[in-house]
């Protein structure tokens, strides 16, 4: 028997891009298409009507038995499509996998979970959904119920729990879950800080114990402590596999994780977000330079360039900071002054640059990610990329760095202490 | 079944595209047949959560049809009933229709209503509006309990026709499996459906002899065309089902065997659709 426990070869993913909006027709488009078909013939509109992308494309790669193998890309990269086609979610339209043993796969937790079923119903439901045994499922009920914490709660409806408790039950049951391949998305991009380390504790568990896992995240130092080998995917292609260290390395340093500049091109521009074109977003140092590390107690300027082919009424484009975890800073809109909002009600066809700059002392050290997102309020969301770019803020000479330790917190603001002296300890000796 | 410890040759499985039709894979389904049950058992329990009256429903649903039946059918509209009492008359036909229509219902949406499910995990996809159609024999055992009450109250007992039954109900939900497989799958694609379910399901229960007898029909429409009126597969169900508990005559066995084809031609043709649909269900859906 081979010693491989997944064994990708040329493997691809093509979808239908419709020019239309929604992905599921009515009969009367059916209807409609099929009487202007012979119109549509004699305009040559036909081939117009849908693009095919490749999501994934030739990738080929293999996972010993027992290794944990990473998987790093952007968004739309194809890590999704390609964990999709292993748990067998969706087909793929060219090549071939062959998995050797039962496999897990965690494209998000508490899949199947009912809000009206009671917490002890649903880790029965999702446990079966994730394709455990019933008897496996009642063998583990305490120590499921236990790891989540939610024990007091367990005969209650999940509609009535919090968002964190709804997480942590459907996390446990994610967790008691023993495949031998384990197949795990960007699950644990939710939950607070204490609860992702739980789960990453609880995975370094699963990978200890000799069981195969792909991992996909965005979160590089998950990726580091969890995984040995890893694979960069950019656009659907396999560019780079590596020991993750050199992985990370290549993918932060290569561009592909935007450091510094972000271009679109024209094939990741959806067609719906005409007239928005995007063209690329930067962020520059005090002197103009475009860089991917920037220092703390500098200021940086961040810009979007775009073009509007028509007008757009009540336009605004903006991003948000998050931190290299995925949590947002802050939001905020080029149009966010009444000043420029007036100005620019109606934004008139043309080239566009929007700048904005951060001021100096604002971040601490760490990696950023900015997004971006231009719509009209209420109307119309035209673009929008959660992880547009990512750069680096290094806080050397920052307040506070004659103390060589990491500070907590994704801000470093310079803050006007004043110290007062109230009673002078020599005056009260005299 | 931990297969931690018994990588056995059989959990190999090979991805790739699929070309032509897709096979039929019982084999898969019964590996899968604990979530066909732990499925069948959410339906059920999410069924009546948060209503006041819970599984009366079950009862009151087809009670309450059958008041209304009786009083326009047989009161205003006066149509024989077969000399058996108007209520058990009707009320035997709607359990075999609601068990039908609640199940095609459930069903035809069930793909759209399981979409987060069907996006994020493996499964035969069949298992989903499979386990919406055995979800309603709970319903259709407890109104079940009401008719055997009514048996008793009008002192009708069963000969030994009652034992073709189960025949019935099962040619009740196969009808069910293959209507709900063509209207799931084809929901995926056209939102359509949607609209289409009540519509349907009123339509059909206008030309299938629940509130008057099969034979009312048969002698009104020349005899050439009968076999027109019998491709309805509950036509065969109803009649089955007043043999089964009431005695009273098929019209025929020929206009029976036309139903059975039907609802066999139902179900192979669904299954098929289906399973050349499933590969792009979560795509599409």
């Amino acid at each position: 028997m081979s010693n491989y426990a997944i064994e990708v070869r040329g493997l691809g993913k093509q979808y239908r891009l419709g020019g239309k909006s929604s992905n599921y027709r009515t009969l009367r488009d059916t209807i409609v298409d099929t009487v202007t078909f012979p119109v549509r013939l004699l305009k040559g509109e036909l081939r117009n009507r849908s693009e095919l992308i490749w999501a994934l494309r030739d990738v080929s790669f293999e996972v010993e038995r027992g290794k944990v193998l990473g998987v790093i890309g952007r968004n739309g990269a194809g890590k999704s499509t390609l964990l999709k086609i292993l748990s067998r979610v969706t087909e793929p339209s060219a090549g071939y996998a062959e998995i050797r043993g039962r496999v897990g796969s965690l494209l998000e937790v508490g899949t199947g979970f009912h809000p009206e079923l009671t917490g002890r119903e649903n880790i029965f439901l999702n446990g079966a959904v994730l394709g455990m045994k019933r008897r496996e499922i009642a063998g583990k009920f305490d120590e499921i119920v236990e790891f989540s914490g939610v024990a007091k709660f367990i005969d209650t409806a999940v509609k009535h729990y919090s968002s964190g408790m709804y997480l942590r039950l459907a996390f446990s049951v994610a967790a008691h879950l023993e495949p031998e391949i384990l197949v795990v998305d960007e699950v644990l991009a939710v939950g607070d800080a204490e609860f992702q380390r739980k789960c990453l504790g609880k995975m370094s568990d699963v990978a200890e114990a000799g069981r195969t896992v792909l991992f996909v995240s965005h979160n590089m130092s998950a990726i580091l402590r969890l995984t040995e080998e890893s694979i960069v995917l950019d656009r659907g292609q396999m560019v780079y596999r590596a020991p993750t260290r050199q992985a990370v390395d290549f993918y932060m340093s290569s561009g592909l994780s935007q450091s510094g500049e972000r271009v679109w091109s024209a094939e990741e521009i959806s067609a719906e977000a005409a007239p928005f074109k995007p063209i690329a977003m930067r962020v520059r140092d005090p002197q103009g330079k475009v860089a991917d590390t920037l220092q703390s107690r500098q200021p940086v300027e961040f810009e979007i360039e775009y073009e509007l082919s028509t007008p757009v009424q009540g336009l605004r484009v903006g991003v948000y900071l998050q931190t290299g975890r995925g949590e947002v800073i802050f939001t905020s809109f080029d149009t966010d002054e009444p000043e420029l909002y007036n100005k620019y009600a109606t934004r008139a066809p043309g080239h566009y640059v929007s700048r904005a700059v951060l001021p100096a002392n604002f971040l601490n050290e760490g990696q950023y990610v900015l997004g971006i997102n231009a719509s009209a309020f209420r109307v119309r969301r035209f673009f929008q990329d959660e992880r547009a770019l990512a750069f680096n803020v290094d806080s050397m000479g920052a307040p506070g760095t004659q103390w060589p330790e990491p500070r907590q917190g994704p801000v470093r603001p310079q803050l006007d202490w004043r110290i007062e002296v109230l009673e002078s300890a020599e005056k009260v000796r005299a | 079944m931990s297969a931690v410890t018994n990588p056995a040759a059989s959990d190999t499985v090979i991805i790739k595209p699929q070309r032509g039709l897709a096979g039929f894979d019982l084999h898969e389904l019964w590996r899968f047949r604990e979530l066909i049950f732990f499925l069948t058992w959410r339906d059920i329990l999410v069924r009546y959560k948060q209503t006041l009256l819970g599984g009366t429903w079950a009862i009151l649903q087809p009670l309450l049809q059958m008041f209304v039946f009786n009083f326009i059918f047989g009161n205003i509209a006066g149509l024989s009933s077969a000399g058996i009492p108007r209520p058990i008359f009707t009320y035997a036909a709607l359990l075999p229709w609601n068990l039908f229509a609640n199940a095609v219902g459930d069903a035809g949406r069930s793909l759209v209503t399981n979409r987060n499910m069907i996006t994020k995990v493996y499964f035969p996809r069949l298992i989903i509006p499979l386990s919406d159609i055995l979800s309603g024999i709970l319903d259709f055992a407890i109104a079940f309990l009401i008719l055997v009450g009514m048996m008793f109250y009008y002192g009708i007992f069963p000969n030994e026709a009652i034992w073709t039954l189960p025949f019935y109900m099962l040619l009740s939900m196969v009808t069910a499996l293959g209507v709900g497989l063509w209207l799931s799958a084809l929901n995926v694609h056209y939102r359509d459906v949607k609209y289409i379910i009540p519509f349907l399901t009123q339509f059909w229960m206008l030309i299938t002899p629940i509130a008057y007898e099969a034979k009312e029909i048969y002698d009104r429409i020349p005899e050439g065309l009968h076999w027109l009126f019998a491709l309805n597969p509950m036509v065969g169900v109803i009649e089955g089902f007043r043999a089964a508990l009431l005695g009273t005559p098929i019209y025929s066995t020929d206009t029976l065997w036309i139903s059975i084809v039907t609802a066999i031609t139902l179900l192979v043709t669904g299954l098929i659709y289906f399973r050349n649909m499933e590969r792009t269900f979560a795509d599409t859906v």
